[in-house]
């Protein structure tokens, strides 16, 4: 038999974390501080809506591009929150989740040997759809003194004629950074006098403790070079209903929208109608959330200073990103010698990129109580590393 | 800072002043002080448990009855409202708009304790013109809880 399989995918190591998924699986009762997802419940208003949907039989598919009410409302959203308008009818698609929208933004736009700046440690997915797009992922190594900013020296450096893409994967995960205005701003300046196009990964814009996320696209000329991605999974903790949306000029996003209306069709009927409740009255519970994740975030800085273990304070997302290189292991190690000893899972950092080598992500999606068990253990573990080091 | 603090602990009323104050990013001294000027300002009135009486063998019963009343001169809502709250079965009394004046919460161990409580107490006042009591069979949530069994964290152990 001939082999079945394409050589570009076979090529693709599978996700780091699904590795680490495997170990943690076997073991019953380990206390993960290890997802991605928000520990809410989505708001009952927007389930409400999903379900009432289902009643009123709305069951069809919806045009391509999303209900047109769904549509609208993202772009009032956008302009109330982010200063940036769009129009509903030719710059917004609605995409089944933020990774859609990724991974078809990159195939609308790469062309066999462009090359696509990915900061790490980032998602796990940016690399991996680069490379099914034909493009040539350029690793942009992030650095905990630079509080995992992007700076200009490290963009510069990487920057070659075959560049076409940057991607801005801020508030970031794994590590929980941010980019500010002034940061933006230097960037977009770069972006602009090199001719680069920027795919901003915003999917954690709402989850900011510092001052109120800026989307790049919001900046002087910046929109049309600009694929602006946002969803509800993580604002309205709606992950499991798959609804992402992406922003672009028309002439990027039409092209997409063949790419979405050939691959997906639309994005699920009922959760575009429950993103319509959302948008128009979720900002309390948005506002909610965010408040919480603020306090578990206090909470763990502060424990982390308490025993000892270094962290640099992350303003976005809702995960911590510990430096664990003195207790002279690799991430891997310390995470699988946590899970074993103490029952605690997080996710070893090289997960997001080589450049996560030392550190663990740490999410704080998690109840007050589960997180002060979870440290407990953590804190025992590292006493032990010590006593014995 | 007294919203904050108000919202975290009408959630949990036992949380250390320690934890409240790193999870609010305040030292400890403020919040307590804070604390201590709410308790002074009757903004904060007591700390209470929220107890599921239906698991426990204890029998109790709760009744919600509207009462109607008539205010005399000299005697406005609030004194006839005293009159009715002094008593310890009640648990709760609200001034409310609408049909009818006031939402007193009895709670009595037996129905016939509840039914002797409205008859020879609140229904022979002067000021009461009637009363409609509702007994309550079951709570589904209360005080911003829900009284049901726990759920689970059915998330995967790990995500990207």
């Amino acid at each position: 038999m001939r082999n079945p399989l394409s050589d570009t995918i076979v090529s693709i190591p599978p996700s780091g974390i699904r590795k680490f998924f495997d170990i943690v699986s076997e073991m019953k009762d380990a206390i993960s501080l290890g997802v991605g997802e928000p520990d809410f419940d989505t708001p009952w208003h927007i389930r409400e809506e999903g379900i009432y949907s289902l009643e009123k039989g709305r069951t069809f598919y919806t045009s391509n591009a999303g209900l047109k009410e769904l549509k609208t409302e993202i772009c009032h959203y956008l302009k109330r929150r982010m200063e940036v308008s769009y129009d509903p009818d030719k710059e917004v698609m609605v995409t089944v989740g933020g990774s859609e929208a990724i991974d078809i933004a990159l195939r609308a736009m790469l062309n066999p040997g462009d090359e696509v700046l990915v900061p790490q440690p980032s998602y796990v997915s940016y690399v991996p759809c680069v490379t099914l797009a034909g493009g040539k992922p350029v690793i942009i190594e992030l650095e905990e003194r630079d509080q995992f900013k992007l700076t200009r020296e490290k963009l510069l450096e990487k920057l070659t004629p075959q560049t076409k893409i940057l991607i801005l994967p801020f508030p970031n995960n794994p590590t929980g950074a941010i980019m500010e205005r002034e940061e933006l701003e230097v960037i977009a300046e770069i972006v602009k006098e090199k001719d680069l196009f920027v795919i901003s990964d915003e999917i954690y814009g709402e989850l900011t403790y510092k001052n109120q996320h800026v989307t790049i696209a919001a900046l002087p000329g910046m929109k049309e070079r600009c694929v602006l991605i946002n969803g509800f999974s993580k604002a309205y903790a709606m992950t499991g209903w798959r609804l992402g949306y992406a922003c672009a000029p028309e002439i990027i996003l039409k092209q997409m929208l063949k790419i979405h209306q050939y691959a997906i069709m639309c994005a699920p009927t009922t959760s575009q109608y429950a993103a319509v409740s959302a948008l128009r009255n979720g900002d309390g519970d948005v506002e909610m959330m965010r408040e919480s994740y603020n306090q578990r975030r206090r909470f763990l800085m502060h424990t982390y200073e308490e025993m000892g273990l270094e962290c640099f304070e992350p303003f976005g997302a809702f995960y911590t990103f510990p430096n664990i290189k003195r207790f002279g292991m690799t991430s891997d190690e310390f995470a699988t010698r946590l899970l074993r000893e103490e029952k605690v899972a997080v996710v070893p950092g090289t997960a997001f990129g080589d450049c996560g080598e030392g550190y663990v992500r740490i999410s704080y999606a998690y109840s007050l109580k589960s997180l002060k068990e979870a440290l407990g253990r953590i804190q025992r573990f590292i006493c032990r590393l010590e006593g014995k080091g | 800072m007294r919203e904050k603090i108000l919202a975290v602990i009408e959630k949990n009323s036992r949380i250390d002043i320690k934890d409240l104050a790193v999870l609010l990013g305040e030292s400890e001294v403020a919040v307590a002080n804070e604390i201590a000027a709410m308790e002074k300002e009757r903004i904060i009135c007591g700390y209470h448990t929220l107890i599921n009486w239906d698991n426990t063998s204890d029998e109790k019963v709760v009744a919600l009855i509207e009462v109607k009343v008539t205010p005399q001169r000299g005697m406005g809502f609030d004194k006839i409202a005293e009159r009715i709250y002094q008593y310890s079965e009640v648990e709760a009394v609200y001034l409310m708009s609408g049909a009818y004046d006031f939402t007193v919460f009895i709670e009595g161990k037996t129905m016939r304790q509840v039914a002797q409580f409205v008859s020879e107490k609140l229904s022979p006042m002067e000021s009461v013109l009637s009363t409609a009591t509702h007994f309550v069979l079951k709570k589904y949530k209360d005080h911003g809880t829900v009284i049901a069994e726990p759920t689970q964290d059915e998330r995967m152990l790990i995500t990207p």
